[in-house]
């Protein structure tokens, strides 16, 4: 079809301003990555805008040589991979077993599920249930407190509905019960729900810091977000870099902060352009469910 | 039931029982094959099922404590019921107008900037049609989403440091006066909406977009036909087309009206900005989880769930309403 030059001028100047908003959306961290292999004088002076200014990669050695950021990696990779399996263990048994429109009490756990969705006791009673439940300070706590989630619980189980009720009767023809029904049919062919739902629980294990910052008093078992906190917003570093910063210095409590958010951030980035896609389709379902 | 007036066919499914109204011990019974032909189902929602009664429903065993005086040594059941104490404490002192303020404010500053900049947005990529360039903008613009509130709070900490953050290093150099941002109340809602714009905008547009694509092409042809321009087009076709959905969105948005977050707020307010930044979540955890007034941040809590549940509540029904009715 032959475009108008009115078309032509509308569709210049979108993707004029869509060019500009993504780069808005992607400056903060290319800032960010630049300075942090920037001398930090040439930071703290404004010369930094976009390429990095006295290349030197001082604060990645520091932020390496660091046995906190490496003890806290570990925490966050442990809770995340841990966090995430004992999630997919609980909300795949409960979302399969209330697939089953010929359970018994169905209707009644469904709505014992999803009635957490509307109400939630509150920050303060859940914070002295896990107290009284021992769970404070706990790895375990961690993990067991936040394993599942109405939310996901009602997306994966709106996937296992989605199958045919032949599939199941061809297993038990075969003289296989529910139990195989389930590892042996339903979950390869739910593999994108399930994704989905994974990918949630994970990323939220890597990014959350507020339960970890109260129950996890040690600081042997915070994960990275909750030294990230430290490090960032109660300026803990700012003690350690507090010599007169010259032309020469090649480190400074700016610098290592960037080089901390970069490590951090660092596995997220290179993996989401993969993963993208099963987030676009847990927010429609969880659009068109809320 | 529904199934005991139907008639009785042979090849009726399995699961289809016909029982006779009023006899108990045909339907134990059946009650009991059901369970034990089901019994692998049930092992499965066991475990499941008591988390759920643990670490959901025991809490709000502990919602009492709202009306007690609570003593740590006694613990939730054993201590002394002191009525409506706290929550007349709470309604009665200075922070109750101002949390709640806040807590509207910063939501309707949401509702009014970032929610129309979602639908903009949408609007803008679905216009792409270049599927490269679609891409490459979708996937940038949604990235911030999935980034940790820690990180962000410090990108936007370190970018409005007075001292040699990058926005007052401009401000300098264009000759203009340094700015205290994060210690000044008067900023603290501008830079939290422009944070929440930058951060949640590309991903919420996500439900437009499939709302978009599901407009009939047709439609788009006729109004060429009758000599609609882009911006016409768009304004009698696009946005009446996915007006059902915006409706949906809004409604929803009125319904979390209360519903403002801790996590990142209390990562970047402090004691100078909590005229304008303390919102009802935030006074929660100071004065339960800092103060240790754990009585009193629960009553503190409960009002505020009750309040937001029957915004949610109503916001819902108004909803199912509106896409019944389909009047849009």
């Amino acid at each position: 079809m032959i475009e108008s030059r009115g078309e032509k001028i509308f569709k210049v100047i979108n993707n004029f301003l869509l060019a500009l908003m993504a780069t808005a959306a992607l400056y903060p961290f290319l800032y960010v990555l630049s300075a942090s292999v920037s001398k930090p004088y040439n930071v703290i002076t404004g010369k930094v805008l976009l390429f990095p200014k006295g290349f030197t990669f001082d604060a990645y050695k520091e932020v390496l040589g660091n046995p906190d950021i490496w003890l806290a990696y570990g925490n966050t990779i442990f809770y995340t991979l841990a966090g995430t399996a004992v999630s997919m263990i609980f909300t795949i048994c409960g979302a399969y077993a209330l697939s089953k429109k010929r359970l018994r009490g169905r209707k009644f756990f469904t709505i014992l599920v999803t009635l957490t969705l509307w109400f939630d006791a509150g920050m303060i009673p859940f914070y002295l249930t896990l107290r009284d439940l021992g769970l404070i300070n706990t790895r375990t706590g961690i993990i067991i407190a936040f394993a599942c989630n109405a939310f996901k619980v009602i997306l994966l189980r709106t996937s296992f509905e989605g199958l045919p009720d032949e599939l199941e009767e061809s297993v038990k023809v075969d003289g296989g019960n529910d139990l195989h029904v389930l590892l042996r049919v339903y979950l390869p062919l739910v593999k994108p729900g399930l994704a989905t739902v994974g990918l949630f629980y994970a990323i939220e294990r890597w990014n959350g810091y507020f339960w970890s910052m109260i129950l996890l008093t040690d600081t042997n078992k915070i994960p990275l977000q909750v030294l990230l906190k430290k490090m960032i917003v109660e300026n803990d570093l700012q003690s350690e870099f507090t010599a007169a910063l010259d032309f020469s210095s090649t480190i400074s409590a700016e610098t290592v902060t960037f080089a901390t958010i970069i490590v951090s951030i660092l596995p997220i980035v290179l993996v989401y352009p993969y993963i993208q896609k099963f987030f676009i389709k847990g927010m429609l379902v969880g659009a068109v469910k809320g | 039931m529904r199934n005991s007036a139907a008639p009785i066919k042979s090849s009726a499914p399995l699961n289809k029982r016909m029982r006779p109204k009023g006899d108990m011990r045909t339907y134990f019974q059946e009650l009991k094959r059901d369970i034990i032909r089901d019994r692998i189902l049930y092992y499965l929602l066991i475990p499941f099922l008591v988390w759920f009664l643990v670490f959901k429903y025991l809490p709000m065993w502990g919602i009492q404590i709202a009306f007690k005086d609570f003593s740590l040594f006694r613990g939730i059941g054993g201590s002394e019921w002191v009525g409506f104490e706290h929550i007349r404490e709470f309604i009665g002192s200075e922070y109750f107008l101002r949390v709640f303020k806040n807590t509207v404010i910063i939501s309707l500053y949401g509702l009014l900037i970032c929610f129309p900049a979602q639908i903009i947005l949408a609007i803008m990529i679905s216009e792409v049609t270049r599927e490269r360039f679609k891409k490459v903008v979708q996937t940038l613009t949604y990235l911030p989403h999935f980034i940790s509130a820690v990180v962000i709070a410090g990108i936007v900490t370190t970018f409005l440091a007075p001292d040699n953050g990058l926005i007052n290093l401009i401000l300098e150099k264009l000759g203009m006066e340094k700015i205290y941002f994060l210690t000044d109340p008067n900023y603290f809602r501008g830079i939290y909406t422009t944070m929440n714009l930058w951060k949640e905008t590309g991903f919420a547009s996500i439900v437009f977009i499939a709302a978009i694509a599901g407009i009939d092409t047709q439609l788009y042809e006729a109004a060429k036909m009758d000599g609609a321009n882009k911006f016409k087009q768009i304004i009698h076709v696009t946005l009446p087309g996915i007006l059902p959905t915006i409706v949906v969105m809004f409604i929803m948005k009125i319904g979390s009206l209360l519903s403002v977050g801790y996590e990142t707020i209390i990562l970047l307010y402090q004691p100078a900005t909590y005229e304008t930044a303390d919102v009802i979540s935030t006074y929660v955890y100071r004065s339960g989880l800092i103060d240790g007034r754990y009585d009193f941040a629960t009553a503190v809590g409960l009002f505020n769930s009750i309040v937001a549940l029957i915004l949610v509540v109503s916001a819902n029904k108004l909803s199912k309403k509106v896409t019944d009715a389909g009047l849009w």
